[in-house]
């Protein structure tokens, strides 16, 4: 990009990038570290970087006595339906919005980004005193409502992309072979938006399992907490020596994501519809 | 968002009838109505309703009497030493971390952009913090930061400077500072990422042709690849500044506003004082006064960046 730097210039550039990869990446290798660490280690004087005797009990002990384990659970069953619902709810409005024209769809998206002007304190309060309201309060329902609708914007803006990539012609094509409009949809379309509809259903799922201000506020009672609350109620715990399941605990409610990022950054870059028009 | 010449579908679609029938219209509407109206109940209106909380008594407790008091909460407000403190902290905290996050992004996203060796590495080490639910970005440098067992304090043990080590999060002068590196490092990821993607926008033969014509390293870079990746320089550091500006989860896990309030972002001060002491009204007045300074903010920001780009 910059033409052949000088000799001075690429070994400056070889320290910046060492810098920069342990300003991101140590404080990964302490978490590593810390969550394999027996409770002796931790609490010694002068810890070390990789521990000497590495063991898995932190993870054992995160899941058993922490209620980590039914944080997880709940975060799986809250995540999973959020998931679903949003896929079901914005899948009929996103194709809506990228076929037809209407001045309500331009409305939908620009609310996606005006909301995020909005400190969620100001939506906060009415969201609850609504949901007390109706009874959900308090409930995974009511949690599950919040988080659609906090993934909705970005999921319609997400799918209705996807659906406008999906050739016109082809829908036609089938509808000129005899295929109803149903027809077309299930045997065209949603096919070919498998992967958008993935794509939508793991971001939605994603945001709900990282979660935190909504799960505080909104869940009271501690068996119902998500995992983000959970583990910040262990942090309160202070002692040396729970820092390795908490540590524990964090890894693993850090997984579903890492998962996510390593699938999108392969879906979103193949190109299965490129060849679908010409040929 | 939708413009008639990148969509001749539309066009062919309504072409020979004109208009749309009316049970086209119903069915779009149809189509449409699931999302939008958890989205209106849900969202849209409870953005008014706490708009207009913030200007009534509103408290907690099942039965109580909200009445509508203009502009007392924001009288009560200005003479509040503690919203000052807070909202100080709040613009140390969003223009430190912004800035920060802009400036090492950039370098990064540069740095990435060159055909360096370990350049894979960094580009899924630049990954990893997004991927991270912020509770765990801000357990994460807990244990970095911890006075005991924590990677900082040992390090300055290891090479002989003891005198450095302290409790970076208990201590009130450097709990802020402390706190701001957290919010740079969880955030540079995703301005890295959308920077780098402006680079690599930027058409090579500008390059080449400013080469030709003999300009410098620093010359290019001030007259090339700034002026071509500034609109995606505004649009990211102006999105920052919203979302650092209403950060709560990370500093409520790191220090909770403390030690003695120095960490006290204005979310966490509306949080406690909306639900730790029920006063519905004062903190929604709180977060309506914290939009008016956000647009107002980046009002003048964003004149400012149009202004040099004329």
């Amino acid at each position: 990009m910059f033409g052949k730097p000088s000799r001075t210039g690429r070994t400056l550039q070889y320290v910046a990038l060492t810098g920069y990869l342990i300003f991101l990446g140590f404080p990964l290798v302490w978490l590593l570290s810390t969550a394999f660490k027996p409770p002796r280690e931790l609490v010694q004087l002068h810890p070390t970087l990789i521990p000497s005797n590495p063991t898995v009990q932190n993870f054992v002990q995160a899941f058993t006595e922490q209620q980590l384990g039914r944080a997880a659970l709940n975060s799986l069953q809250v995540s999973l339906a959020s998931a679903v619902l949003t896929v079901l709810v914005a899948l009929p409005a996103s194709y809506a919005l990228a076929r037809f024209r209407t001045k309500l769809g331009t409305v939908a998206l620009g609310w996606v980004l005006l909301s995020q002007l909005f400190p969620f304190v100001l939506l906060i309060i009415p969201i609850f005193l609504i949901l007390r309201q109706v009874g959900l309060a308090n409930t995974h329902a009511g949690l599950v409502l919040i988080y659609v609708v906090w993934a909705l914007p970005f999921a319609l803006w997400m799918l209705q992309g996807f659906v406008r990539n999906i050739p016109r012609e082809l829908e036609e094509a089938a509808s000129v072979d005899g295929a109803s409009r149903l027809q077309v949809l299930r045997r065209v379309v949603f096919p070919l938006l498998a992967p958008g509809i993935v794509a939508t259903a793991l971001f939605s799922f994603i945001s709900a399992w990282n979660e935190f201000f909504f799960a505080l506020v909104l869940v009271k009672t501690p068996e119902l907490a998500t995992l983000p609350v959970a583990l910040a109620r262990f942090v309160g715990i202070e002692g040396t020596a729970r820092l390795g399941p908490l540590a524990a605990g964090s890894l693993l409610a850090t997984l579903p994501s890492l998962i996510f990022f390593a699938v999108m950054q392969r879906r979103l870059s193949s190109g299965s519809l490129a060849g679908a028009v010409k040929g | 968002m939708t413009t008639v010449a990148e969509r001749p579908d539309v066009a062919r679609a309504d072409g020979p009838r004109r208009a749309r029938s009316r049970s086209d219209r119903l069915g779009i509407y149809l189509l449409l109505l699931p999302s939008l109206l958890p989205i209106v109940v849900l969202s849209v209106f409870p953005l008014v309703r706490g708009i207009y909380l913030g200007f009534t008594d509103a408290r907690a407790g099942r039965n109580v009497e909200i009445s509508f008091t203009g502009l007392e909460n924001y009288r009560e407000l200005l003479g509040d030493e503690l919203f000052w403190n807070s909202f100080k902290i709040g613009l140390l905290w969003a223009v430190g971390v912004t800035v920060l996050q802009f400036v090492l992004a950039l370098g990064l996203a540069l740095l990435l952009n060159q055909q360096l060796r370990f350049r894979g590495l960094a580009r899924v080490l630049a990954v990893v913090p997004w991927a991270m639910p912020p509770v765990v970005v801000g357990i994460l440098w807990k244990l970095v930061y911890h006075p005991d067992a924590g990677l900082l304090n040992e390090f300055f043990h290891r090479v002989g400077a003891d005198g450095l080590r302290t409790n970076w999060l208990g201590d009130f002068s450097t709990a802020l500072p402390a706190v701001i590196i957290v919010g740079v490092w969880a955030g540079l990821p995703q301005t890295t990422v959308v920077l780098l993607a402006g680079l690599q926008g930027v058409p090579r033969e500008l390059h080449e042709a400013a080469a030709v014509d003999g300009a410098g390293t620093w010359h290019r870079f001030r007259n090339v690849t700034l002026p071509a990746i500034a609109p995606v320089v505004v649009a990211i550091t102006s999105l920052d500044f919203i979302w650092n500006f209403n950060s709560f989860g990370l500093v409520y896990v790191l220090t909770a506003g403390g030690p003695g309030g120095k960490t006290m972002l204005p979310m966490l001060f509306a949080y406690e004082e909306a639900f730790r002491y029920g006063n519905y009204g004062y903190a929604a007045a709180l977060g309506n006064v914290m939009v008016v300074i956000i647009v107002a903010l980046l009002a003048v920001y964003l004149r400012r960046r149009l202004r040099e780009a004329n």
